[in-house]
């Protein structure tokens, strides 16, 4: 039987936790997308999920040839959504890491800060251009529909940089600070 | 090239890579085997390896082994340059251990603490 869970998340690491969570109360996913998440009823505890932002969306070429080797690996791709991967594993066949190492995990982060301020910045400049639509509008006197999109976008901007990009920053700048020490 | 050779540590994930592959191997077997040689220790993640391995392809260190169509899995050796790294690496690591034995003495089983 499907169940249908309707969620928002904005840190990978809580979803992660999230799914995971899940399966170990016999609800394994098996398909995403925004804010949707469907699982299928599974022993419990059956598998291991792990996340993964891909440097290319899932269906190019380079993101086929390492979900490939994720197969080799034992590890199967449940679900994808545009970059963003869901692997998981059985957890007989033990742990399932896809970083193991301060180096990778960075690079890791580091893609998805640029995905946040790809977006963040997205959201400033379309507020730009509805903030100046805006004033055009109520110049001619209609109403102002684009000052209060610009608001939607400026507070976009105004969660992402506190909630999302200062911590994902704050976890690179402490991994890097460990890896001038060790690996 | 040649630069590359006289650079600093290896990361454990490169050295024991190189090590798996004086056999012919491919990634699960290259994992299975880290995890034996370290006896469980070293658990590499799956996304680590798959980015080293290209690196040390590109680098030369490793090749791919040409195989029979049927096997989809793709199989690495060590090639001559990555054993002359891992000579290197072998030296430079006896002399760490050497200094630590001499300073810090060996068996810190029970001592050191």
């Amino acid at each position: 039987m499907n169940h249908v869970i309707r969620k928002v998340f904005f840190d990978f690491e809580k979803e992660e936790k999230f799914i995971n969570e899940m399966s170990a109360n016999g609800l394994a996913l098996k398909q995403y997308s925004f804010g949707k998440y469907v699982f299928e009823d599974a022993p419990k505890g059956e598998y291991i999920y792990r996340l993964e932002l891909l440097e290319h969306p899932a269906n190019h070429e380079d993101s086929q040839d390492y979900i490939q080797y994720m197969e080799e690996m034992g590890a199967e791709l449940v679900t994808s959504y545009f970059r963003w991967a869901y692997f998981r594993k059985k957890a007989v066949d033990g742990e399932f890491t896809i970083y193991s190492d301060n180096d990778s995990k960075i690079r890791h982060y580091k893609r998805i800060m640029s995905l946040f301020i790809i977006v963040a910045g997205l959201n400033f400049i379309i507020g730009l251009f509805n903030v100046f639509n805006g004033s055009l509008m109520a110049a001619k006197g209609y109403p102002p529909v684009n000052t209060y999109l610009a608001i939607v976008s400026f507070s976009i901007v105004a969660l992402f940089v506190p909630f999302l990009i200062l911590p994902l920053r704050k976890n690179i700048n402490n991994l890097e600070k460990e890896k001038g020490i060790r690996e | 090239m040649a630069e590359s050779l006289e650079r600093g540590a290896l990361t454990e994930a490169v050295y024991y890579i190189l090590l798996s592959l004086y056999k012919p191997m491919h990634g699960y077997g290259i994992m299975q085997n880290i995890k034996e040689l370290s006896n469980g220790r070293v658990a590499l993640g799956a996304g680590t390896m798959y980015g080293a391995i290209n690196t040390l392809l590109e680098k030369g260190w490793i090749n791919p082994v040409a195989m029979e169509e049927k096997s989809r899995k793709k199989e690495y050796q060590i090639t001559k340059m990555g054993k002359e790294v891992i000579k290197l690496e072998v030296l430079r690591l006896k002399e760490l251990i050497k200094n630590g034995n001499d300073i810090a003495g060996g068996d810190c089983n029970e001592s050191c603490d």
